[in-house]
C-alpha cells in the first residue's frame, strides 16, 4: 500500500488543486438566468425559433415540406420589417420521426442554439419525448404539429400549446358522420400504435362503439401492413377509419389492392393529402394503378384551405408568399399548414409586445389566443385553463383530384361536449398578408 | 561497443542516479490496484476541471460520450481480450435502459435511489448476458456475428410487442434525476457555479465511467484477464492447460453485458427516454467502430473511440454543409466516414490507434536502446 | 382458411427472395469463406441505381438490367479492392470489413439518393387474384418474383454443373493450392464468385422493392433472415440455401400473420439459435462436423 509519506504528499497535492480552483472561482461572474439581461434567443434585431421535423424516414413524405412553408412565411414577414422590428430566425432539424433523435436535436436547439422558443415540433411519439425537458427548462413549446391530447395539459406542461384540431375532436366528428350516414356499417380502425392512434380511437368509439368490429395497429418504420389489412378484411369491416401518417395511407391502399379489399376508407386529416399519396401510389404499378383511381371516394376532414381551392383568398395569399419566398417545388397543402402555423406565431409574437419574454408569450397566448383569426376553420380554445388549438373540422370527400364538402364546419371539444355547427363566414386575410395583433397589456 | 540493456528494477524504488523521472516514479504505489486508483483519481480531477469550464451543451456531449465509453469498454474487453465479436451490444444497452425506465418511472416516483436502480440495471443485463453468452459460447467468427446481429434486430421488436409494459414505439419516458443538495453545495463552494441538469448528468456518467474503467483495468491485469487472452490466442492449448472454455467465455460475456447495462442506464437518464429507435443496428455497429478504431483490447482505445463517436459527427456534418451538401445529406456523412474508416483501419492498421502508438513507441524505444 | 392460404402464399413469395439472398451468401462463403454482411447494402445500392434510371423515364426492365450489371461490377470491385487483403486472415477482420462496407454503403446511398421513403414500381399487376369468390393475396407480381428466382437459380446450376468456368470456380473454392497447380486463375475465380453473388443479391433487392417503399435501410432485416436461411440450409450447400430460404419465408409469414409482425425478428433469432445449437452444420451439409 502507499506509504505514509506518499499519502501525505498525495493529500497535499489534491488540496492544492482544490484551493487553486477555488481561488479562480472567486472572480468568475455568476452563471445562470441572465438577471437583468436580454431573454434567451432574443436580441434587439432578431428572435430565434427552433423546430424538429422528420426530414428523413417513414414520415418524411409530406411532413418534410411543412418547415419550408413556415420558412417562406417568416421570410415574407421579415421582408416587411419583422415583428416589433425583429427578424425571425428559424432553425429546424431532422429527427427522422425517431423519439431518441428528437431528444438529441431539441437538446441542441435549446442548449447550443439557445432558441427563444420551439414552434411546431412535429409528431406525437417524437414530441412527447421532449415535452418534459422543454417545460423544465422553461422554453415555450408552441403550436405542436400534432393532434395529441398531450399538449393540452396546462397544469403539468404550462409552456406547451397545441394548434391543430386534436385527434379526439376529429375522431368524434368523423364518428358522428359515420353513425348518421353509415348506420349499418361494420367499422374497422387502422391506427398508429401510439398516442396518435389512441386519441383518435377515443373519439371514434364515442359514437361508434357498437359498430366497431376490429382495431389494428401498425408501428411506424415497419412497412409490412399485410397482417393488419388482412385482419380487417377477415373481421368483415366494410368501412375503415385510419389514423396514420401519409406513407401508411399509401401502404394500406396498396395492400388492400393486393387483397381485393374495397371498404369505404376514411383517413384522418394528417394522412390524407391526395397529391402526396397519389404521387406515392402512381409509381407502384407503372400505370396499371393510377393515382386518382385509388383515392376516389375517400373521406377525410379539413380545417385549412387547400391548393385545390385557388379562389380562396387565403390560398391566394399563400401562393403569393410561396412565389416570392419559397424554395423548390410547388405550393402544397403541407406548406400551407406550415404557413398557417407561422401566421399564428407572428400573432403570438405581436401579442407578446415589444419586449418579448418566455413567460410573456405564454401569457399572451392564454389571454388573447382564442380571439385570433386566420385561415383556420374554427377558433382556438386557448385560455389559462386550456392549451388546446383549433376546435373543429369539416368532413370532406376526395373526388376527381379535389375535395367536396360533405358537412359544414363542425365544432366540439374533448369529452362529452356535443358537436355543433361552427361560425358562419371564415375570416378574410389582411391586405398585406401580415396579422396585426395588439400587444397584450 | 555494445551496451548492456539495464534490467528494469523489480521493486518500485529506482536506482539513485535515475534522474527526475525516476525520482517521481518513487511515488508510484506498489500494487496494480493502487496504480490504477491513482490514475483514476487524477482523471477525476481532470474531469471536474473540464466540466466546470465548459458550456452546458459541451457537458451534454460529455455525458453522451460517457455512456458510449462504458459500453465500448465492455465491448473491447469481450472482443479484444476474449476474441468474441458481438454486434448485439446495442440490444444489451436497451435492456439496461428499459430496466431503468421501468424502475424509475415517468415522474421519478419509483422510490428507489438512482444508484441502486443503475446497479439493478447492470445486474439484469448481466443475467441476460449470461444467457446470451451460454448460447454463444460455442460460436465463432461470422456465426457469432450473425447471431448477435439477429439479437440486435430482435430485441426492439420485443419492446414493441409488449407495448403495454414497454411503451411500444413511443418508449418509456424517464425522469431526469434532481441534482442532490450536497452536490450542488460542494460545487458552488469550490467553483461558484450552479449545477444545471446537463452538468450533473455528465458528472454522473463520468463518475460511473471512471469506476468501470478501474474495475476493468484490474480485471484485465489480473488472472482473469490472462485466462481470457489465453482462450483468445489458442483454444486448444488453453483447454489442455485445464481452462474451461465455456465458463470463461460466458464470464467475459457477463462482464461485458454488465457494462452495457450500466451504459444503458446512463443513456436512459441522459436521453430521458428508452425507445426502440434508440437502439438500432447503427448503435451496435458504432460501438464496434469505436473499439476497432481505438484499438481492440485497450481501454484507452475505447475512450478514444467513444470521443470520436460523439465529437466527429458534428465536425463532419459542418464540413459537409460547408462543401455544399444540405443538412440531412451532411448528417449522413458521419456514418459514411465511420464505415470507410472501419474498412481502412482493418486493411491498414488492424490493431487500431492504440496499437499503432504502441508500435511507434516500441520502434523508438528499441532504436534508442541499440543506439 | 382464406387467411391460411394468404399467409402461405405470401410466405412462398418472400421465401423465394430469401432463398435468392441466401444463395448469394452461400456463393461467397464457398469461394472465400467469408459471410458478406454487406450483401443487403449492395443490393440496396443497385436498386437505388435502378430507381434513378426508372425515374429518368426508362422502363422497369431497363432498370433491372442496370441493377444487375451494376451488381456485377460492384461485387467484382469490392472483392478485388477491399476483401482480397483480408482473405485468409483472422475471421474477425473479414467480418469487421464487411460490416464497415455495410455502414458506408448505406450512408452513401442516403447521401446520393436521399433518405425519404420512395415508392418502387412493380412490373406486373398488384391486384390479387380472385378464385371462386375467395380473394387470395397472390398477384401477378408474385408469380414474376418466383419465376425470376427460379430462372436465376437454374442459370447458376447450369453454370456450375455444365460449364468449364463453373468447374474452375468450384475447384478454386475447394482447394486453392491444388487448383493453382492445375492452372486455374484462382484470384479471378474468387472475383467472379463475388460478382455473381452480387448479381443475385441485386436481384433479391429489386424483387423486395417492387410494389413497396424503399429507403436506405430497407434491406437490413433481409440480411438477418437471409443469414438464418443460409445457416438453416447449411452455409456450404446452395440447394440448402434455397430450401432454407423457402422454409424461413413460410415460418416467418406464419409468425407475422398469426402472432404479430413485431415478433418476426425474434422468431428468426429463435430459429437461428435452435439450428446452431442442435445441428450447426445445417440441414444439408456435406461435411459431417462443422466448426461454427
Amino acid at each position: 500500500m502507499i506509504g505514509r509519506r506518499r499519502y501525505a504528499a498525495l493529500a497535499a497535492g489534491i488540496a492544492v488543486t482544490l484551493v487553486l480552483s477555488a481561488c479562480g472561482a472567486g472572480g468568475r461572474p455568476d452563471e445562470g438566468e441572465g438577471g437583468g439581461g436580454a431573454e434567451t434567443g432574443v436580441t434587439e434585431t432578431s428572435v430565434k425559433v427552433g423546430a424538429h421535423f422528420p426530414l428523413t424516414g417513414v414520415a418524411a413524405p409530406g411532413y418534410s415540406e411543412i418547415p419550408t412553408g413556415t420558412q417562406a412565411y417568416f421570410d415574407f414577414v421579415n421582408a416587411a420589417g419583422g415583428v416589433h422590428g425583429r427578424q425571425i430566425e428559424y432553425i429546424f432539424r431532422d429527427d427522422a420521426y425517431n423519439p431518441t433523435q428528437t431528444s438529441q436535436v431539441v437538446n441542441e436547439l435549446v442548449l447550443q442554439d439557445q432558441v427563444f422558443a420551439i414552434m411546431g415540433g412535429l409528431g406525437t411519439p417524437t414530441h412527447s419525448a421532449v415535452v418534459d425537458f422543454l417545460n423544465s427548462e422553461g422554453v415555450p413549446d408552441l403550436f405542436v404539429s400534432s393532434g395529441s391530447l398531450l399538449w393540452d395539459q396546462p397544469q403539468e406542461n404550462p409552456m406547451t400549446f397545441g394548434w391543430q384540431p386534436d385527434y379526439e375532436v376529429e375522431g368524434k366528428i368523423i364518428g358522428q358522420y359515420v353513425a348518421e350516414n353509415f348506420p349499418d356499417a361494420r367499422v374497422g380502425l387502422f391506427l398508429q400504435d401510439d398516442d396518435f392512434g389512441r386519441d383518435g380511437e377515443l373519439g371514434a368509439r364515442r359514437y361508434l362503439e357498437d359498430q366497431i368490429v376490429g382495431a389494428e395497429r401498425y408501428t411506424p418504420g415497419n412497412t409490412d401492413v399485410a397482417p393488419q389489412i388482412a385482419a380487417l378484411q377477415a373481421a368483415g369491416a366494410d368501412l375503415v377509419i385510419g389514423f396514420n401518417v401519409p406513407s401508411y395511407t399509401a401502404l394500406s391502399q396498396l395492400e388492400s389492392l393486393q387483397l381485393n379489399y374495397r371498404p369505404q376508407w376514411i383517413y384522418s386529416n394528417v394522412g390524407s393529402d391526395p397529391a402526396l399519396v397519389g404521387s406515392l401510389l402512381a409509381r407502384f404499378s407503372e400505370g396499371a394503378v393510377t393515382d386518382a383511381g385509388l383515392l376516389e371516394g375517400v373521406i377525410t376532414t379539413e380545417y385549412l384551405p387547400g391548393v385545390d381551392q385557388p379562389d380562396n383568398p387565403w390560398t391566394q395569399l399563400f401562393q403569393r408568399v410561396w412565389d416570392e419566398h419559397g424554395g423548390e417545388g410547388e405550393l402544397t397543402n403541407f406548406r400551407v399548414y406550415g404557413m398557417a402555423e407561422a401566421y399564428t406565431f407572428v400573432q403570438a409574437l405581436q401579442a407578446a409586445g415589444p419586449d418579448p419574454t418566455r413567460e410573456g408569450i405564454v401569457e399572451a397566448i392564454e389571454q388573447a389566443g382564442s380571439t385570433w383569426e386566420g385561415p383556420w376553420a374554427a377558433p382556438f380554445r386557448y385560455s389559462p385553463e386550456r392549451h388546446a388549438g383549433i376546435s373543429g373540422v369539416q368532413v370532406t370527400r376526395i373526388t376527381g383530384g379535389t375535395t367536396e364538402n360533405l358537412t359544414p364546419v363542425l365544432v366540439t371539444d374533448n369529452g362529452d361536449v356535443p358537436i355543433t355547427e361552427g361560425p358562419g363566414e371564415p375570416a378574410q386575410p389582411p391586405a398585406d398578408g401580415i396579422p396585426d395583433v395588439p400587444p397584450v397589456s | 561497443m555494445s551496451q548492456e540493456t539495464r534490467e528494469a528494477p523489480v521493486t518500485a524504488s529506482p536506482p539513485p542516479a535515475g534522474g527526475r523521472l525516476a525520482g517521481l516514479l518513487r511515488w508510484r504505489p506498489r500494487s496494480t490496484l493502487g496504480r490504477h486508483a491513482l490514475l483514476v483519481l487524477a482523471a477525476l480531477v481532470a474531469v471536474v476541471l473540464v466540466l466546470e469550464l465548459t458550456s452546458p451543451f459541451r457537458n451534454s456531449q460529455f455525458a453522451t460520450m460517457s455512456y458510449y465509453a462504458i459500453a465500448a469498454a465492455g465491448l473491447t474487453v469481450l472482443t479484444g481480450l476474449n476474441g468474441q465479436i458481438s454486434l448485439g451490444h446495442g440490444a444489451l444497452m436497451a435492456v439496461g435502459a428499459y430496466t431503468t425506465g421501468l424502475l424509475l418511472g415517468e415522474e421519478g416516483d419509483g422510490a428507489l435511489p438512482l444508484l441502486l436502480v443503475m446497479l439493478i440495471a447492470a445486474a439484469v443485463t448481466a443475467l441476460v448476458g449470461a444467457v446470451v453468452g451460454a448460447a454463444a459460447a460455442r460460436l465463432h467468427g461470422p456465426y457469432l456475428a450473425g447471431a448477435t446481429l439477429a439479437l440486435a434486430v430482435a430485441v426492439p421488436g420485443l419492446a414493441i410487442y409488449f407495448d403495454h409494459v414497454f411503451g411500444g414505439e413511443q418508449g418509456l419516458r424517464i425522469d431526469s434525476p434532481e441534482v442532490p443538495g450536497w452536490f450542488d453545495a460542494t460545487i458552488y463552494f469550490l467553483f461558484a457555479h450552479e449545477t444545471p441538469g446537463a452538468k450533473y448528468l455528465a458528472y454522473l456518467g463520468w463518475g460511473t465511467l471512471l469506476l468501470v474503467l478501474l474495475l476493468l483495468a484490474n480485471l484485465m491485469a489480473g488472472r482473469v484477464g490472462r485466462v481470457w487472452r489465453a482462450v483468445r490466442d489458442d483454444e486448444v492449448a488453453a483447454e489442455l492447460a485445464g481452462i474451461r472454455l465455456g465458463q470463461v467465455r460466458v464470464l467475459a460475456f457477463v462482464v461485458s453485458a454488465a457494462c452495457a447495462g450500466l451504459a444503458g442506464a446512463v443513456l436512459g437518464v441522459v436521453v430521458r427516454l428508452a425507445a426502440p429507435s434508440g437502439f438500432t443496428i447503427v448503435l451496435s455497429l458504432g460501438l464496434l467502430t469505436a473499439v476497432v478504431v481505438g484499438g481492440l483490447g485497450s481501454l484507452a482505445g475505447a475512450l478514444l473511440g467513444s470521443a470520436l463517436l460523439v465529437f466527429l459527427p458534428p465536425a463532419v456534418t459542418n464540413l459537409g454543409i460547408a462543401a455544399g451538401l444540405d443538412g440531412t445529406q451532411a448528417a449522413q456523412l458521419a456514418p459514411f466516414v465511420y464505415g470507410v474508416v472501419l474498412v481502412l483501419v482493418m486493411l491498414l492498421a488492424p490493431s487500431g490507434f492504440v496499437g499503432v502508438l504502441r508500435k511507434v513507441r516500441a520502434r523508438r524505444g528499441s532504436s534508442r536502446r541499440t543506439g | 382458411m382464406q387467411q391460411f392460404l394468404n399467409v402461405t402464399l405470401t410466405g412462398l413469395g418472400q421465401g423465394a427472395i430469401y432463398a435468392a439472398f441466401a444463395l448469394a451468401l452461400v456463393l461467397i462463403w464457398r469461394s472465400t469463406r467469408i459471410v458478406n454482411f454487406a450483401q443487403g447494402a449492395m443490393g440496396m445500392f443497385t436498386t437505388y441505381l435502378a430507381l434513378t434510371v426508372i425515374e429518368g423515364g426508362q422502363s422497369y426492365w431497363v432498370g433491372l438490367v442496370v441493377a444487375l450489371v451494376a451488381g456485377l461490377v460492384l461485387g467484382a470491385v469490392i472483392e478485388r479492392l477491399v476483401i482480397r487483403p483480408v482473405e485468409g486472415g483472422p475471421e474477425l477482420n473479414a467480418v469487421i470489413v464487411t460490416l464497415g462496407l455495410f455502414v458506408a454503403l448505406q450512408a452513401l446511398a442516403a447521401i446520393l439518393f436521399g433518405s425519404t421513403f420512395r415508392s418502387f414500381p412493380a412490373p406486373f399487376d398488384l391486384r390479387g387474384f380472385t378464385v371462386g369468390g375467395v380473394n387470395i393475396a397472390f398477384t401477378a407480381n408474385s408469380i414474376y418474383v418466383i419465376v425470376a428466382v427460379v430462372v436465376v437459380m437454374l442459370a447458376l446450376v447450369v453454370l456450375f454443373r455444365f460449364t468449364d468456368l463453373g468447374l474452375q470456380m468450384r475447384a478454386a473454392a475447394f482447394s486453392q493450392e491444388v487448383s493453382r497447380l492445375l492452372g486455374v486463375r484462382v484470384g479471378r475465380m474468387l472475383t467472379l464468385g463475388w460478382a455473381l453473388a452480387a448479381v443475385v443479391g441485386s436481384l433479391s433487392g429489386l424483387l423486395i422493392a417492387g410494389g413497396s417503399l424503399v429507403f436506405p435501410a430497407y434491406m437490413d432485416a433481409v440480411i438477418v433472415y437471409g443469414f438464418v436461411a443460409a445457416v438453416l440450409g447449411g452455409l456450404d450447400s446452395p440447394g440448402g440455401a434455397v430450401v432454407g430460404g423457402l422454409t424461413i419465408g413460410l415460418l416467418l409469414s406464419y409468425v407475422s400473420g398469426y402472432l404479430g409482425s413485431e415478433l418476426v425478428a425474434l422468431a428468426a433469432l429463435a430459429i437461428l439459435v435452435a439450428v446452431l445449437l442442435v445441428r450447426p452444420q445445417g440441414l444439408f451439409a456435406h461435411t459431417a462436423a462443422r466448426r461454427v
